[in-house]
């Protein structure tokens, strides 16, 4: 139970701070907002086209968009030494890591489901027919990024370099949730659309695996 | 500060390492220290005195060696409660108020009514009437309250102080060694580190003193305790 309301009020403290800054979302949306344009003006790709490599663009300008929002996760810790002030408060430090996950969770899909319609406008590809079976895989997709991404912050947080380790350990770690992530997308998008629960199952694994390391050794992460 | 229910802690350093890589920040150190005490350390900079306390707030893990907390007749504390830590930096969040740092902390600890507790601390620290601003428009004297308001909202047994005087004007440190005074004469054991002038050093009981991350001097009375205490205050 302790674990549970502190993760709660963890959570509240990270959306809280981001909503009153709103520096990682804004940052995020005009960032893949920017990738999904240019894509779009450099292949002007037709609908057939759209289809077929749409859904990687998107998931790649995600993934990029991933790397840049869960940098500073654990780095806006630092200059206050909050992270100290943390440790010493909570019953257990795998609260910490739920709470930051949750909240990069959720703000990575806010954006994702933000820029959807910019997407399905500028690629000419309808996301309505198949919306809640998107904003699943969307959440999905998420929350692997998430996993894997908020666990590597705290590891690069505490490295010389950490601007340029977190994209270097992310990007080929999360290869396996772009590629199940992009399928699932494509099947979405087609114009019979189907659920891919293969690939959904598969990143469900991946969530579960990286969870569960997280949660065996995410207090050593914490560790000076 | 305040009347508190929490049960007399001591600790025990038993030959305690800590290395970052190949630099020894802590060499060898063993020392016990009772329930109730109130210990300086002094030394230059360098010499081992914020890893030590780090290792005390277990925010540091030993590179070899143990650390246990003990109650008052030195029997070990199975899970030790939350020490209470003011360090260089502030542990707080700029971004949120006064009253806001308090209440996440507050929640976090599983104080029962986390708001009366955040509203008579800021009390204490005299910022009652700034709990609505954001800590980043504070000064670092004021910011410098926040961090010991908020070390101290668990009513903690151990205090954990790294030049905790850091930026407190002369009429911040009085307030700020009256309050310790309260803390020592509670019975909580304290733990602090000093540099520069600081009339806090007058509410010691034992000074020790470090070079090079090993203890070299440990006393209670004599002239050695009051050198030790000048070197902290030079």
């Amino acid at each position: 139970m302790a674990l549970l309301s502190n993760t709660a009020v963890l959570l509240g403290k990270e959306l809280r701070t981001e909503f009153r800054s709103r520096e990682l979302l804004t940052t995020t949306v005009v960032f893949i907002l920017t990738i999904v344009v240019l894509f779009s003006f450099t292949f002007d790709p037709s609908v057939s086209e759209s289809r077929r490599f749409g859904p990687g663009l998107l998931w790649l300008a995600f993934l990029f968009a991933a790397s840049l929002m869960l940098q500073p996760c654990f780095l806006r810790e630092q200059p206050n030494d909050t992270l100290s002030a943390l440790r010493l408060s909570v019953s257990d430090p795998f609260a910490i890591f739920l709470a930051k996950l949750a909240a990069n969770t959720l703000f990575l899909l806010f954006t994702q489901i933000l820029l959807l319609p910019a997407f399905s406008i500028l690629y000419n590809v309808p996301v309505l027919a198949a919306f809640p079976q998107l904003v699943l895989v969307m959440f999905m997709g998420s929350l692997g990024l998430s996993v894997t991404g908020t666990a590597l912050s705290a590891i690069s947080a505490q490295a010389r370099m950490r601007e340029l380790l977190l994209p270097l350990l992310l990007l080929p770690l999360l290869t396996p949730v772009l590629i199940a992530s992009t399928e699932a997308t494509a099947a979405l998008l087609v114009p019979n659309p189907a659920m891919r629960w293969d690939w959904l199952g598969f990143l469900l694994a991946f969530d579960v695996v990286f969870l569960t390391a997280l949660w065996l050794f995410g207090e050593y992460l914490l560790e000076e | 500060m305040t009347p508190a229910s929490f049960s007399p802690t001591g600790i025990r350093f038993e030959n305690i390492d800590k290395r970052y890589g190949g630099l020894y920040a802590l060499r060898r150190v063993s020392l016990e220290i009772s329930a109730g005490e109130c210990v300086v350390f002094a030394g230059r900079n360098g010499s081992g005195k914020t890893t030590l306390l780090r290792v005390a707030a277990r925010l540091a893990r030993p590179s070899s060696g143990t650390v246990s907390v003990v109650n008052g007749s030195g029997e070990l504390i199975g899970t030790p409660p939350p020490a209470g830590f003011v360090a260089h930096a502030t542990m707080v969040y700029d971004e949120l108020t006064a009253e806001e740092n308090l209440l996440l902390f507050a929640r976090l600890h599983g104080i029962a009514e986390p708001a009366s507790r955040a509203q008579a601390l800021l009390q204490e620290v005299g910022l009652l009437e700034r709990r609505d601003s954001l800590v980043r428009t504070f000064s670092r004297g004021m910011r410098q309250r926040v961090a010991i308001a908020r070390a101290l909202l668990n009513e903690p047994a151990l205090v954990l102080l790294d030049e905790p005087t850091t930026g407190l004007d002369p009429q911040g440190a009085s307030w700020f060694a009256e309050t310790l005074r309260g803390l020592r004469d509670s019975g909580r054991t304290i733990l602090m580190s000093l540099h520069g002038e600081s009339e806090v050093s007058t509410l010691a009981t034992r000074a020790i003193r470090l070079d090079a991350g090993a203890v070299v001097a440990d006393t209670r009375t004599g002239a050695n305790f009051r050198s030790i205490l000048a070197f902290a205050n030079a």
